[in-house]
């Protein structure tokens, strides 16, 4: 556990040196937040039926999507890509740790650090100037918090094997790309999963991905009722386990046909 | 003239063979790609579905515009990516290189690659161009379809402008400006919609500053006949992708200054 603690720790650490692309990223959030408000006001001034989120629950969630954007599973450790390509991934499996929590741990630094970076000044920005409110009591915001870990910890178990999709190089960067796009509509960045049509409903709410910011946003904003937060964390729960078990498996498969190349 | 153009095509023929070494992996990513933003488009089509329509605008008429930049910016991504990673050729000296072989700097840099894993996303932003081409309601006639190439020639040329301003940064700060990419990505994101949705100020930045509506929507609604809420003449709407290639030609000015102001890192 504590060398699992030293990596995060370290990483964590070097990943809080990139401030100025923190800084750089903020001003990109923001513009791109105010496009995605933009269009979403303007579908709202023309709804005549009533919808499932109100316009104002609508620009929190764009807002929270903005800031909580870097700890989506979008992406791999471009490190990782790299000592698979070369070879060098020789040297992690000499370490004296289980490898699938080594790349998990390697995820957890990856997703914490950015994200305290970015979300701390949108938060402050956008609840003071652009109309993301605050949760309306202390236990809304209490359980915010608890879908955020549930949803910080599902993300990285899904980037976690993305990561391990890797070994395989070739189908594994297929795989990576699709399931990157998947989390980003099926999570809701692209708009908010309430506005998809009522029939897709089902699969949503079934599928990982909302988890990760979905399920979240809307307990943030009271569209998920507080005594519904349960079915929330339990879906969150249900799906680590099972990518869990899956990642580690797949890692076990994947060291059999990995041929390191020398040189 | 006709030489640097043949020197072009020498270029991109060694990148493209260059990148069918890796045939399984070209396949894979140009898949991918095709189904990515395939996604996107996904988005608007939902929202049509909940809301119905857009302030007078149907899924037919956006998807035009959305159509229009997508095939504009593919083309233009794929030719730029030496631009899109100036800051490496910068950082490690590669420029120097350039600088003193007896041709355009900007002609070496854009021949660095032609990205055909791109292919996908030109293969979706076509399928849903033709798709809105063939379902709105007016009539299609030649000046018509000569309007929408000059506009998406137009729209490839902005994109391919931006590109270059944007490696024209590195000349002073070495680093590739992630803020960059708000023009860029923003600009197609936004621009796939009507402009008259936007808010004035955004409106204005998009119609004088980087001119991408000018390629896009301004032309689109002389190909729709649809009646412009912000009130621009018929000649404008047909005389505006002109503007694209101007910006080209700004930029690669400004791409001249950059050169001159350029000073190796040594490495």
């Amino acid at each position: 556990m504590k060398a699992y603690r030293a990596i995060v720790s370290a990483r964590f650490r070097m990943m809080l040196q990139y401030r100025a692309a923190a800084a750089a990223g903020l001003g990109t959030q923001l513009f791109w937040g105010f496009i995605r408000i933009m269009i979403f006001t303007a579908f709202y001034r023309v709804a005549k039926a009533p919808q499932p989120m109100t316009l104002e629950q609508v620009v929190s969630y764009v807002w929270l999507g903005q800031a909580m954007f870097a700890m989506l599973p979008w992406s791999v450790e471009p490190d990782l890509r790299v000592m698979i390509r070369s070879g060098n991934v020789a040297y992690e499996l000499l370490r004296p740790v289980d490898l699938y929590w080594l790349w998990f741990s390697r995820s957890v630094a990856r997703r914490s650090a950015p994200t305290l970076l970015r979300a701390v000044p949108m938060f402050i920005i956008a609840g003071l100037f652009f109309g993301l409110r605050a949760p309306q009591s202390v236990g809304v915001a209490a359980a915010w918090l608890a879908a955020m870990a549930g949803a910080f910890v599902l993300s990285c178990a899904i980037s976690t094997i993305l990561s391990i999709s890797l070994l395989w190089t070739v189908s594994g960067e297929g795989v990576m790309v699709l399931m990157s796009g998947a989390a980003w509509l099926l999570s809701g960045m692209i708009i908010p999963l309430p506005l998809f049509p009522d029939w897709a409903q089902g699969i949503l709410a079934f599928l990982p991905f909302r988890g990760v910011a979905d399920a979240p946003y809307r307990v943030y904003m009271g569209n998920i009722p507080l005594n519904e937060v349960w079915v929330v964390l339990a879906h969150q729960l249900a799906w680590i386990a099972a990518f869990v078990v899956v990642g580690r498996a797949l890692v076990g498969r994947g060291l059999r046909r990995l041929a390191v190349q020398g040189g | 003239m006709l030489d640097d153009v043949r020197l072009y095509f020498k270029y991109i023929s060694v990148s493209v063979r260059s990148q069918m070494q890796y045939r399984a992996s070209f396949v894979m990513q140009s898949v991918g790609q095709l189904l990515i933003t395939g996604i996107d488009f996904l988005g608007i089509w939902a929202l049509f579905d909940r809301f119905g329509g857009l302030e007078g605008w149907t899924l037919t008429e956006v998807a035009l515009l959305y159509g229009m930049v997508s095939v504009a910016f593919t083309f233009a991504d794929a030719m730029s990516a030496g631009f899109d990673l100036f800051s490496a050729t910068v950082r490690n000296g590669d420029f120097d290189r350039m600088l003193v072989r007896p041709r355009s700097t900007v002609l070496q840099v854009i021949g660095q690659e032609l990205t055909m894993r791109r292919v996908g996303r030109l293969a979706q932003g076509t399928a849903v161009l033709v798709w809105a081409a063939w379902a709105i309601e007016a009539p299609w006639s030649a000046p018509k379809a000569l309007l929408l190439a000059a506009a998406i020639a137009g729209g490839t040329s902005i994109f391919v402008g931006l590109f270059i301003l944007q490696g024209t940064m590195c000349f002073w700060t070495t680093e590739s400006l992630e803020i960059m990419n708000t023009l860029t990505y923003g600009g197609r994101e936004s621009i796939s919609y009507p402009l008259s949705i936007f808010r004035p100020w955004f409106r204005r930045f998009f119609i004088f500053v980087v001119p991408l509506a000018a390629v896009n929507y301004f032309p689109a609604l002389a190909i729709l006949e649809h009646e412009d809420p912000l009130g621009t003449p018929v000649v404008v709407q047909w005389s505006s992708p002109l503007v694209g290639f101007a910006f080209l030609l700004v930029a690669l000015q400004v791409w001249k200054i950059g050169v001159r102001h350029y000073r190796s890192t040594g490495s």
